[in-house]
């Protein structure tokens, strides 16, 4: 009996309170930057795609929702076709921290809803967008040791021109 | 054997090993670089550092180099000391100083012993801020990536490519920091096992070029064994496929045959299974116009076929034991022919009694490896089976051991060894028509041809043994020749005598057979290889058959009412006229095979057949030993093994006794019942109903990637894996995998902590020695009862008589080209160099490089000359298949000057 009314009494104490549940879809929750949504593949500051193909995103989902495979174009990698399988995606985020380049991301977009499966199939033309998401200034190709058209060898950072190799002096 | 102890834990060791293979053998984690186990220690590279105790009381130790240092018995050793972690940690961080931070865009990630030692010995960050050394690039062919930057200045390339391969156009340059790898210039390397830079290399800086453009990751591909179809060595593979298409070949350890290392035609030469051209449904010719229909009609034709009279069958030295057997169910065994020409025929039937009847060994490919003296008779084995020139270049070194003995140093102490031998290496002597590439080594290199050859073969037994019959009238050349070469072969405990079927030359083998004979007489440890050409050479030989000229026979008399044709494209093996004869007198001809074929153009009936890397079968390799190769790729209907085919055929034709077979091991068996000399083919390998530890043996990495999502653009719907029948192999991640795998069923090296191939070392008993789970295939030919008194030949051709001007024509195979299957692979076609005419003494008026015409193999060709000095007088050189494509026994030609601009 006791139990009854306490349950009435804290039911009727929650009146005053603040309201929780909001609205949506009238009303959008705000969401941090590092939410964890729709994945997109994003681009360097060059404008060219950060995802080198590496296949690490790939290997490090648990769920094995990705599936690319690699192409090369005068020395840089990148996805001939970049498959997500939505439907399958538990949006753990492993992909975006294995990723190397910074190429794969989770952005604050939960909003891909569908009434048909296939329709979860995400394909590269999909994912690719033309910013560089969360990490602005970072270029792989830049750090990299590897000959790209208009970066020659030598001219990644901290690195040191060709050697000659007909020499040997110190 | 010596007890070492590891970290206090007692382990077993053998005394002639060192340091680091003892504990690589124990189990132990030890990182390491420049140490190979078939190029030895050189210790440049300092990784495999470990404590070494003088006695229990010692404990402070010293740092020693566990690849340079000896195992002693009571060894007190320890991985896991501070100081000996800090020293390998110091050495790695070197290492990695100027790495160039590329491994996402790397395709040896994932497969990277550098990434394994990096990660064993606990680097993870960079401490270096200063600028990076960088090198440049070279071009370096078709078949090799190179990325000097990702070096780590190990050696194992040079040391391979030189010192072990023998090519001499990959080199260091520069010094200290600068080290550098690579060609006097860009241009692909020369050598035939260039492609093994690729695995050797402990980094990245040699990676697959063929590979990188349809790249996977190691993780990402599925794996099956496989033997090599592209000569008849018969080199154990692992084929690695993804999405129904194969990616690459690379090697698979067998301990007698090709242990480490592959030539580049087995390594390059896949590539016809992806060809665009590949039939991929039954196609039916109805008024010249190629029509596809299905499997059910494709049947249906044949059994209306099957009524208009007998079937015969051809089958194929390129083909699997099943699909050679299975034709033979269905045309019996006097209406199935071998392939092959009358004189390529008697000569490839009579190899395996040869090989019995003579009472030397018939060696394997790491035997060999051990003669002491080597006579190579007529067979340039540098192209026709290059593996073998690769172990026969070894056999120089066992002059050396002796004396690296007597001084006590160990065999694994690579470099003070080979200085040991360098002055007097075993004798190696080859006689052959053309140069080859295995001349500079020789001690004797001559000259001749075919029938001179065989002339002084006859000549050596005779002096080995008198009651052998020698050869009259030899010049006195030849008989000193003779003398030189009996005493060098006299002077060998393990003598080897190499010959083959490349000039289909009877005396050729016999008297290499004479001389193997009278060196087992005189007391030695002899051995006789004979080169088959093909494949499956040997096991065509020992299933029997008729051949081509006898089918011709039987279609000119009327006899055939359909012909099949398994695998085998017979305008390789028949002049225009003969095929044009043949087929005119055929009603029917229906080819089954996994490659467009020209003979296939003219077929009323075309079915797809699997290629080995989508179906099960055996293989006989020269040595006569049954390999069998595994599916990697479950194939799509209709495409399916040719075995099944004939099979379905023998069903739809008869209606009666059909053979039941629904697996591979059922037709094995069936074969091994009904052909005693291949008796033994069931135990070539487990059969599909083998279990590990009560699993399936799974051919995926564990970790394979995007299974949801790889198909999901066709459907989103999980669907059942496609289970063959065949293998003991599951097509996915889920199944049992060790060690312990059986040695003819691992699907790819993998142990933890090692990603790379050199996870090999967990599979082996000891390192260089068997697999721990057996090794592969079963020996057919051992069982020869050799005569008490020893059976000469007498077939000794008699001099040359021809006339100056009159020119034998020799068939030249090439490495690259000539070899059917391989030659469809785009990397190899890039290769291919266009054929020429080699001349010896070139016609009055002609110059280097000037055209001539010939009628050869029923073709009118004209051709460039090739001046070539060192050919014996009257003989020609011309590649068989490339100018003329039925061109391939020695034929006496005419020339004429090409005088059309």
């Amino acid at each position: 009996m006791f139990g009854i009314l306490r349950t009435l009494w804290l039911t009727f104490l929650h009146m005053g309170h603040r309201r929780v549940t909001v609205g949506y879809p009238e009303h959008k929750p705000p969401l941090p930057p590092r939410y964890r949504g729709r994945i997109i593949l994003s681009r360097d500051p060059d404008g060219m795609e950060r995802c080198v193909a590496c296949n690490l995103c790939a290997v490090a989902c648990p769920v094995d929702c990705i599936s690319l495979q690699k192409a090369e174009q005068d020395g840089r990698w990148y996805p001939d076709y970049f498959r997500i399988n939505f439907s399958r995606c538990i949006f753990c985020g492993m992909c975006e921290e294995a990723c190397p380049t910074y190429a794969i991301q989770l952005t604050p977009d939960f909003e891909m809803s569908e009434y048909l499966r296939p329709n979860l199939v995400y394909e590269k033309e999909d994912l690719l967008i033309s910013g560089t998401g969360k990490y602005p200034d970072y270029s792989f190709f830049r750090v990299a040791g590897v000959k790209i058209p208009g970066k020659d060898k030598g001219e990644a950072e901290r690195e040191a021109p060709p050697v000659d190799i007909h020499t040997l002096l110190p | 054997m010596a007890t070492i102890l590891i970290d206090g834990r007692a382990c077993p060791a053998r005394t002639d090993e060192n340091l680091l293979q003892a504990c690589l053998e124990a189990g132990a984690d030890l990182p390491y670089f420049c140490w190979h186990p078939e190029l030895g220690s050189v210790g440049a590279c300092r990784q495999c550092a470990i404590k070494q105790f003088s006695g229990p009381d010692d404990k402070t130790g010293r740092i020693v180099m566990a690849c340079m240092t000896q195992v002693t018995d009571g060894a007190i050793l320890s991985i896991d000391d501070p100081q000996a972690r800090e020293f390998r940690a110091g050495v790695v961080e070197w290492l990695m100083t100027n790495h160039p931070h590329d491994c996402p865009v790397c395709p040896e990630g994932g497969e990277c012993h550098l990434q394994d030692m990096t990660v064993m010995t606990g680097h993870d960050s960079r401490r270096y801020r200063f600028a990076k050394r960088t090198h440049r690039n070279q071009d370096l062919g078709p078949f090799i990536n190179h990325e000097m930057n990702r070096c780590i200045g190990c050696y194992r390339c040079v040391r391979f490519y030189r010192d072990y391969a023998g090519g001499e156009d990959l080199a260091a340059f520069a010094a200290h920091n600068d080290l550098y790898f690579g060609r006097h210039e860009d241009g692909a390397l020369e050598s035939a096992f260039s492609g093994n830079l690729v695995e050797i290399c402990p980094t990245g800086v040699f990676t697959d070029k063929p590979f990188s453009a349809v790249y996977s990751r190691k993780w990402d591909m599925g794996g099956a064994p496989s033997v090599c179809a592209h000569c008849a060595v018969g080199c154990n593979t692992i084929v690695n496929a993804r999405q129904g298409s194969v990616r690459r070949v690379i090697n698979r350890y067998h301990e007698a045959v090709n242990r480490y290392f592959l030539c580049d035609r087995g390594r390059y030469g896949h590539g016809f299974t992806n060809a665009p051209t590949r039939p991929r449904a039954p196609i039916l010719r109805q008024g010249g116009i190629p029509v596809p229909i299905s499997m059910a009609t494709a049947l249906e034709r044949f059994a209306t076929m099957a009524k208009d009279g007998p079937i015969v069958g051809i089958g194929s030295t390129r083909a699997s034991l099943e699909s050679n057997f299975a034709l033979r169910c269905l045309t019996g065994p006097d209406r199935f022919s071998t392939g092959l020409a009358q004189l390529e025929h008697d000569l490839t039937m009579q190899v395996p009694a040869l090989l019995r009847a003579t009472p030397a060994r018939n060696p394997s490919l790491h035997d060999m490896e051990s003669a002491d003296a080597v006579l190579v008779l007529g067979e340039d084995v540098c192209v026709t089976a290059p593996r073998l020139s690769l172990a026969l270049r070894q056999t120089l070194r066992r002059a050396a051991f002796p004396a690296a003995d007597a001084a006590k140093v160990p065999h694994w102490m690579d470099a003070a060894v080979r200085m040991f031998g360098s002055d007097a290496p075993s004798p190696l002597m080859v006689l052959t028509p053309a140069a080859t590439d295995l001349d500079p080594i020789a001690a004797t290199a001559h000259r001749a041809a075919p029938d001179a050859i065989a002339r002084l073969g006859f000549a050596v037994a005779h002096r080995l043994d008198g009651s052998a019959p020698d050869a009259p009238d030899l010049s006195e050349t030849e008989s000193r020749l003779a003398d030189t070469i009996a005493t060098a072969l006299r002077t060998g405990r393990r003598p080897l005598i190499v010959a083959g079927l490349q000039y289909a030359n009877a005396a050729l083998i016999h008297a290499a057979a004479n001389i193997a004979t009278a060196l087992h007489a005189t007391g030695a440890d002899a051995a006789l290889s004979l080169v088959a050409p093909d494949c499956n050479s040997m096991g065509m030989a020992l299933t029997g058959g008729i051949p081509l000229d006898a089918v011709r026979t039987m279609a000119r008399t009327g006899h055939i009412g359909t012909l099949v044709v398994v695998e085998n494209d017979l305008t390789r093996r028949l002049d225009t006229a003969t095929l044009d004869e043949l087929l005119a007198a055929v009603p029917h001809l229906v080819v089954i095979d996994h490659i467009a074929t020209r003979l296939a153009e003219r077929a009323d009936l075309v079915l797809p057949a699997a290629s080995f890397a989508e179906s099960g079968g055996t293989l006989v390799s020269t040595e006569g030993r049954a390999q069998r190769f595994l599916p990697v790729i479950t194939p799509t209907m209709p495409v399916q093994e040719s075995w099944r085919w004939t099979q379905q055929f023998t069903r739809a034709a008869t209606h009666a006794d059909a053979p039941e077979w629904t697996n591979l091991d059922q037709i094995v068996a069936t074969i091994a019942h009904d052909i005693p000399a291949l008796s033994r083919i069931i135990d070539a390998a487990p059969d599909a109903g083998y279990r590990l530890d009560g699993r399936r043996l799974r051919s995926e990495p564990a970790r394979i990637s995007g299974r949801t999502a790889v198909r999901a653009n066709i459907s989103v719907h999980d669907r059942p894996l496609p289970q063959s029948p065949d293998t003991p192999l599951s097509p996915s991640m889920e199944g049992a995998y060790s060690p312990d795998t059986p040695g003819a069923l691992v699907p790819f090296y993998h142990a933890p902590g090692w990603n790379s191939v050199q996870s090999l070392n967990r599979f082996q008993q000891e390192i260089g020695g068997p697999m721990r789970g057996g090794d592969a295939g079963a020996r057919l030919l051992d069982d020869g009862i050799p005569a008490q008194a020893p059976e000469w030949h007498h077939d000794i051709p008699a001099p040359s008589t021809a006339a100056p001007d009159d020119l034998l024509l020799l068939p030249e195979p090439r490495l690259f080209g000539t070899e059917e299957l391989s030659a469809l692979s785009p990397p190899i076609a890039a290769r291919v160099t266009p054929a020429t005419l080699r001349l010896g003494t070139l016609p009055a008026g002609l110059q280097d490089g000037g055209m001539v015409s010939l009628t050869l193999a029923g073709e009118r060709l004209t051709l460039p000359v090739r001046h070539d000095p060192a050919l014996p007088p009257g003989i020609a050189l011309c590649p068989p298949h490339l100018a003329a494509r039925a061109f391939t026994a020695p034929v006496r030609v005419q020339l004429h000057r090409d005088d059309t601009p």
